[in-house]
């Protein structure tokens, strides 16, 4: 018998991007990583999102915000990674715990 | 259908003619390279347009714009004039700022982006649906990241804007995360309908919990509480000092105008609260507002403490004000409209003595180029006018009375005792005291230590000194004269009371 892929695998599936993204966020230095951690972040909700407009009912609503998410993180990588540019222009490195002048 | 977009239209003249104004600003600095003051005149001019609009709208019924996208009452009204009014003030600032002129960039884009974060905030004030909410955060988000690399020849502007960019995606995918948690939980993304599921019940506590904790590290970035300041104190020493005093203000206002909104109509059963407050929709053996309470009492602590130690002064002011965003969370705390009036009125307050605060700063730092505490030795004799407003300013952030500060903490601290949250007041009131500490030690270096022999008088322009005593003067003002600000900040969130 073939296992139905039902609300609860996706949700799992999320958690689980979810999760990986955050540990990349808080253990990764190289400024990069950091950014493609929150883009899973990102795409964990997207696909929570989606699948509880899937299974949760008929509306849209939640298709709609995922296509929202999609534009939104592609302006911010944008931004991002021409700030990251910016700073390694300035320090010639891309590692956040190297640039640190602002501190007492 | 099509009757309620346009009716909506007609209601989202301010934001249509912020749109305006960003688009004739990029073109004007396109066509008149060499002026290169005229963008922020059209910036102005722009912004005195949207005022108007924003006139017409006072005193108008509440109304909700695009299919529950937005909404139009006096509580927005408030928070979108607020916000132009920051703008307004930011744009002079960033006339008289030395920083600015000095990096020999093109203005134009630096206008423009005021004018769309003022936008960002303008919709966030009337968000009433999680995709909206998500939007108009990531809008006020995206230009305050820009505005704060403007400068980005500086090494301390560069480093605050990665931090910036960083931290502030991070908490706004916890947020999002949240939400989408919501929206399963619910089946809606508008927040009358989430309150619609919540009252009916079938919500699963935990989960519940999970996604509103994530959501107020979304909102706690934005107003900058403990524990999502990281970044404040970096972005505030770093950015340009006009864009800090916009983040300080306006920013703050308008994660509070959100967050207020999201958890008044969210959590409050009206049809139970027979009472001033209604109920809140808890999970059984937790409130709410214990979370919120936890939040406030970790920025006050923290900010004050930390700013004790701070020899900058924009960083001292930056701690200050995660201490600040810890006394208005109180009134959320309270969530009665006792509470959320005296917070209103605390925002208007804030917005002139904290502007205030930053402009004397800036003053300083294009005279002499500083912003380290030291050099603020003898500075009362060097330049007595700049010393005695400084004084009046600082005084009026720590609440000491007569000053408009003294009034906004009085109401605070009374909406706290009346909801009888004794042991907040009194840790609030304790921070006051700490508070104290840091402000007074600016003013004793300013009156009580002797100028160095190098140390010469410093003049100000005259505009300057005008600006500044704008500020001045209504800190004074509000702190005896303050019927009419609370008459009003009490009008403005009537509506609550109705759902």
């Amino acid at each position: 018998m073939m296992l139905e892929v039902g609300l609860t695998h996706f949700l799992l599936v999320s958690a689980l991007l979810f999760s990986l993204g955050l540990y990349c966020v808080m253990t990764r230095r190289n400024a990069i990583i950091v950014l493609m951690g929150i883009e899973l972040i990102l795409n964990s909700a997207n696909l929570n999102f989606i699948a509880f407009s899937r299974f949760g009912g008929a509306k849209l609503d939640g298709q709609m915000a995922a296509i929202f998410v999609i534009i939104l993180a592609a302006a911010e990588a944008a931004i991002a990674l021409a700030i990251v540019l910016n700073i390694y222009a300035r320090f010639a490195t891309v590692n956040v715990d190297e640039i640190n002048q602002l501190k007492e | 259908m099509l009757q309620h977009i346009i009716d909506s239209s007609h209601l989202f003249r301010p934001e249509t003619a912020l749109t305006a104004t960003f688009c004739v600003v990029l073109l004007v600095d396109l066509f008149l390279r060499k002026r290169t003051s005229m963008p922020a005149y059209v910036a102005v001019l722009g912004l005195v347009v949207t005022g108007w609009f924003i006139a017409a709208q006072y005193g108008g019924a509440p109304a909700t714009l695009f299919s529950n996208m937005l909404a139009v009452d006096p509580f927005s009204i408030f928070f979108k004039s607020l916000t132009l009014a920051s703008t307004l003030v930011i744009v002079l600032f960033s006339l008289q700022s030395n920083e600015l002129r000095d990096s020999k960039r093109m203005m134009g884009e630096y206008y423009a982006l005021l004018v769309s974060l003022t936008l960002g905030m303008f919709l966030m004030a009337g968000a009433t649906n999680l995709i909206m909410m998500y939007l108009s955060i990531e809008l006020t988000s995206m230009s305050s990241y820009i505005l704060s690399a403007f400068t980005k020849e500086a090494d301390d502007s560069s480093e605050a804007s990665l931090k910036y960019v960083i931290f502030g995606a991070v908490s706004s995918g916890l947020m999002l995360y949240g939400m989408s948690i919501l929206y399963g939980l619910t089946g809606s993304l508008d927040i009358y309908g989430i309150n619609r599921a919540l009252i009916a019940g079938n919500v699963n506590n935990v989960t519940l919990l999970i996604s509103v904790v994530l959501m107020t590290a979304g909102f706690g970035y934005k107003i900058s509480a403990v524990p999502f300041h990281f970044w404040t104190p970096d972005v505030y020493e770093g950015a340009p000092l006009p864009v800090t005093a916009f983040l300080s203000v306006a920013s703050k206002a308008a994660g509070f105008a959100m967050m207020m909104r999201f958890f008044k109509v969210t959590f409050i059963d009206a049809a139970v609260g027979g009472s001033y407050l209604g109920s809140w929709i808890s999970v059984p053996g937790f409130e709410w507002n214990h979370l919120l309470a936890i939040l406030a009492v970790l920025s006050m602590t923290i900010g004050n403490l930390i700013a004790v130690w701070q020899t900058n002064l924009k960083r001292l002011l930056a701690y200050s004000s995660i201490a600040h965003a810890g006394y208005l969370l109180l009134g959320v705390v309270v969530l009665s409209n006792e509470g959320y009036a005296a917070v209103l009125i605390y925002l208007a307050v804030y917005f002139f003595m904290n502007l205030g605060a930053f402009f004397a700063v800036m003053m300083v730092a294009n005279k002499i180029g500083s912003e380290h505490i030291d050099d603020y030795k003898g500075l009362g004799y060097r330049s007595p006018l700049l010393g005695v407003c400084f004084t009046i300013l600082l005084l009026s952030l720590t609440g000491i009375p007569p000053t408009a500060g003294f009034v906004g903490k009085l109401y605070l601290f009374s909406a706290l005792l009346n909801a009888k949250w004794i042991w907040l007041a009194v840790v609030a009131a304790l921070n006051s005291v700490i508070s104290l500490y840091y402000y007074l030690r600016i003013l004793r270096n300013m009156f009580l230590t002797q100028p160095d022999p190098a140390g010469a008088p410093i003049r100000f322009g005259a505009v300057q000194i005008v600006i500044l005593l704008m500020f001045v003067i209504p800190t004074i003002l509000l702190g005896v004269y303050f019927g009419p600000l609370v008459q009003y900040a009490q009008a403005s969130i009537t509506m609550f009371t109705n759902r």
